[in-house]
């Protein structure tokens, strides 16, 4: 048997998506028994919602005032607190589970496996490497815990018609103090978050201006789609950090992803290629973006942009 | 602050598009470019520039690998960094080794600040920086876009999913930083020649006397899976048309 331990991600009140697609995949590893932890100030909504979770053993719930805020330095000796008697310990590979899951193995004296995309058997995993040109098959021991992050693009969150028992989990560890949450400035945003979203509409540098993003936003609000953009685009101050797409931003896997003036470097597509079907408009017919696009179409966005907005009426 | 550490690692260029080799074995790597993983080049620019605004009075590079990393070393220099020490070996270093070796280093020359990249483009672990903090049990500021030094303090903006998130921590401390903290300088003639006079130390991994980890092995490298080649539109109705096909819009 594989007994789990996998890391809720939330925000105090809310369960992130990263979760459910996180379960989906433990779910795989054979005779897999989840226990999920939601470390809080406040436990008790975020673990409600983590314990409709399908395939789901347990939630665990660690309250402390610690806890209000995820701070990797903080949590991880908890989580190592309760890793004992666990054969895997799992979270999502988004900043929060990039951020606490090394610091819990090397408290735990192992490596860590990152972003496994595909379960090959209890300690065998796949896992992409040079953004996305390769894709290892990694061997973990089995004598000491697996400590890994999930590539959520890869995966689609399990069902929530569950109702798993919830436990408080009592732990007593010394927790640093070095480390003060200040403040989170969360960008401002009615659409539909880019990790989430069924449907996304990229712009790349070639919108030439924060202005111009404009146009990618009428046509995203027109499809109900999130919006994403290159790193140029970021770089250049047009959209900010949290919408980039790519092997160092957000790796995402919507039904529809446009990529308007976008050209396709390896860093971005890598972040892409789990999308259902891929549409490139670009006006360099040479642009590598083509090279995986489902539905290409070389023009120049200024004019095919608004033209295909008006046209969805 | 007296020292900051700066991690450098010997990677692949960014601009090479890597290819696996036709048995599995690994990716090739024979006469490829090779190169500082770029979010190091940052880590190190933003020590300089701490350093240039009076709060650090050295800088010092460290890698882990075989004598050929002693290029980027020399790179590092070449951009304004004091000195740098190779931690020499001929194997590959998992990341828990590889922060156990640095754990050495940092223990021996007791830096206010650590900075390393927030992931090398090679094997884009993401880990490093945090194992080292675990290890060191110090603070640790993953993903920086911007440091303000105060004193024995550290503010500190995270590039988050969701955001930006501000924390301060105490020091010393490690940073890992991302895109958007600094724009990295570029090496003058003259500065290359003044590297080569700046000490750079090798000390054998084996001489850190560091525990063997649990290793990970890889047992296979494969390519991608391709995605279907598809099909050019001619116009805006053409592409509605596709959409619809497929049942999209």
């Amino acid at each position: 048997m594989s007994k789990i331990l996998l890391i809720a991600e939330h925000d105090g009140a809310v369960l992130n998506p990263s979760t459910a697609k996180t379960v989906a995949c433990a779910a795989q590893i054979e005779g897999a028994e989840i226990d999920v932890v939601v470390l809080a100030e406040s436990a008790a909504e975020v673990a409600a919602e983590a314990a409709t979770l399908d395939s789901v053993n347990r939630v665990l719930t660690v309250e402390n005032q610690a806890n209000k805020h995820a701070l990797a330095a903080v949590l991880a000796p908890q989580i190592v607190a309760l890793a004992a008697g666990y054969s895997h310990v799992f979270g999502p590979s988004t900043t929060f589970g990039k951020d606490v899951m090394p610091h819990v193995a090397a408290l735990l004296g192992v490596n860590q496996i990152s972003d496994i995309m595909s379960v090959e058997g209890t300690h065998t995993f796949k896992r992409p490497i040079y953004a996305g040109n390769a894709v290892v098959t990694m061997e973990a021991p089995t004598d000491v815990p697996v400590v890994a992050t999930v590539r959520i693009a890869s995966y689609r969150a399990i069902g929530a018609g569950n109702s798993a028992a919830i436990e408080s989990a009592d732990i007593s560890v010394e927790l640093p103090t070095h480390t003060r949450f200040i403040e989170l400035q969360v960008g401002s945003s009615d659409r539909p978050d880019l990790q989430t979203a069924a449907r996304v509409i990229s712009g790349g540098r070639a919108l030439a201006s924060v202005e111009n993003f404009d146009l990618i936003y009428s046509l995203a609000d027109k499809l109900g789609a999130g919006v994403g953009a290159t790193r140029a685009a970021v770089d250049a101050g047009y959209v900010p950090n949290e919408m980039q797409v790519g092997q160092t931003g957000k790796i995402i896997a919507p039904d529809l992803y446009i990529a308007i003036g976008i050209s396709g470097a390896i860093q971005h597509l890598t972040g892409i290629k789990d999308a259902g079907t891929i549409v490139a408009i670009n006006k360099d017919e040479e642009a590598p973006i083509f090279e995986v696009a489902d539905i290409g179409l070389v023009g120049d966005l200024f004019n095919v942009v608004p033209e295909l907005t008006e046209a969805l009426g | 602050m007296d020292k900051i550490l700066v991690g450098l690692k010997r990677v692949v260029d960014y601009n090479v598009r890597v290819r696996v080799k036709s048995d599995g074995s690994g990716v090739e790597t024979d006469g490829v470019k090779m190169s500082i993983n770029p979010f190091d080049e940052i880590a190190l620019e933003e020590a300089l520039r701490i350093k240039e605004k009076g709060h650090a009075t050295e800088v010092i590079v460290v890698s882990i690998g075989g004598s050929e990393a002693q290029q980027q070393l020399r790179t590092g220099l070449a951009m304004g960094a004091d000195r740098a020490i190779l931690i020499q070996t001929a194997e590959s270093v998992d990341a828990l080794s590889g922060a156990r070796a640095l754990l050495e280093i940092v223990n021996r020359e007791n830096p206010g600040l650590v900075i390393l990249g927030k992931q090398a483009i090679d094997d884009d672990n993401c880990q490093t920086g945090q194992m080292l903090a675990a290890l060191w049990g110090q603070a640790q500021a993953a993903f920086a876009s911007q440091l303000d030094l105060d004193g024995d303090k550290m503010r500190v903006v995270r590039e988050v999913d969701n955001g930006l998130q501000t924390i301060e921590v105490d020091l010393p401390a490690v940073v890992t930083a991302d895109l958007r903290l600094n724009e990295p300088r570029y090496v003058k003639l003259p500065d290359i020649m003044k590297a080569k006079k700046k000490p750079l130390d090798e000390i054998p991994l084996a001489d850190l006397g560091i525990d063997a980890c649990p290793q990970i092995n890889i047992s296979l490298f494969e390519p991608p899976a391709e995605r279907q080649k598809g099909v050019m539109v001619d116009d805006v109705q053409g592409l509605i048309a596709a959409l619809k096909d497929k049942g999209l819009v």
